[in-house]
């Protein structure tokens, strides 16, 4: 009886040690839902697109959200505007050259200010954005979203996990990152606002 | 000749015309795809993607009324025979 109780009481912590443990979640979405939607508004010309070659990882601890580590990073070439020529100038060499920089990165550094309640946690995060191969370090707000057990509803039953929402909004300047760096404000705004609306997959 | 480049002109301005006023009468440059938002159920994002469309902008309605003025001014260029009785 007392061995039966000791089996059962280390595979109880045994489990709640791996419920607890950090997850790893992929954000290379093959449902294609990922995107981050950017928007410049001068006086003269309004510019508006998204991106949605997302991928990256975050090591997600629902129990522990401040300690959230991981890097996203957008496929500079899925950029998109409606208007052809304007796309093709966005892509060359004088706004994101994305021959040469493919990709645009955020890395984490660190989570301040965060507050959790039920499945969701916001949190300023500090981190690296990396565009045109200019890295600057920046915070912004980060809404987590946890759906615990949520994959197989997004999956159609074909994998069981759990999945991680991350929404964020925020401003950047254009001139900081070296992007059309000859463009008049008039024309062409340089507060660039930011909206990413992401989520990763953790299977099991 | 005159009067031929005079109706080709306006059948162009008109034509350009009504083409931007019937794709919505849109003020920005011409898009060649449209945003389409749809929002994933389980994680309430919204998603972005595009449908290939011809948005005609000013940018098109301006070189088309150019061409037109160009056809028009054009047909000055050309006298109409004189005919003699």
């Amino acid at each position: 009886m007392t061995k039966t109780s000791i089996t059962l009481l280390a595979l109880t912590t045994l489990a709640s040690i791996a419920l607890a443990a950090p997850q790893n979640f992929d954000f290379k979405d093959p449902k294609g839902v990922n995107n981050a939607v950017f928007t410049l508004d001068a006086p003269l010309e309004a510019i508006s697109g998204s991106a949605n070659g997302i991928s990256g990882t975050v090591i997600f601890d629902p129990q522990a959200p401040a300690a959230t580590k991981g890097r996203i990073v957008i496929a500079a070439a899925s950029l998109h505007v409606p208007n052809p020529l304007m796309k093709e100038h966005l892509h060359g060499e004088q706004w994101l050259d994305v021959a040469k920089h493919p990709e645009i990165s955020f890395e984490t550094k660190s989570l301040s200010n965060v507050k959790t309640a039920g499945d969701s946690t916001t949190a300023d995060v500090t981190g690296t954005l990396t565009i045109k191969g200019v890295a600057r370090q920046i915070t912004a707000p980060v809404k987590f979203t946890y759906l615990k057990d949520k994959l197989g509803a997004r999956t159609n039953g074909q994998m069981q996990g759990d999945l991680l929402v991350m929404r964020a909004s925020f401003a950047i300047k254009r001139s900081d990152f070296r992007i059309n760096p000859k463009a008049s404000e008039e024309k062409v705004a340089d507060t660039i606002d930011l909206t990413l609306s992401v989520a990763g997959a953790a299977p099991r | 000749m005159s009067k031929t480049l005079r109706i080709l002109a306006l059948v162009l301005a008109l034509a350009a015309a009504t083409t931007w006023l019937a794709t919505g009468g849109n003020r920005g440059w011409t898009k060649t795809s449209v945003p389409v938002k749809t929002v994933d159920e389980i994680t309430g994002l919204e998603a972005v993607s595009y449908d290939r469309r011809f948005v005609p902008g000013l940018d098109f309605l301006g070189a088309a009324l150019l061409g037109a003025s160009l056809l028009a001014g054009g047909s000055f260029l050309f006298r109409n025979k004189q005919t003699t009785t």
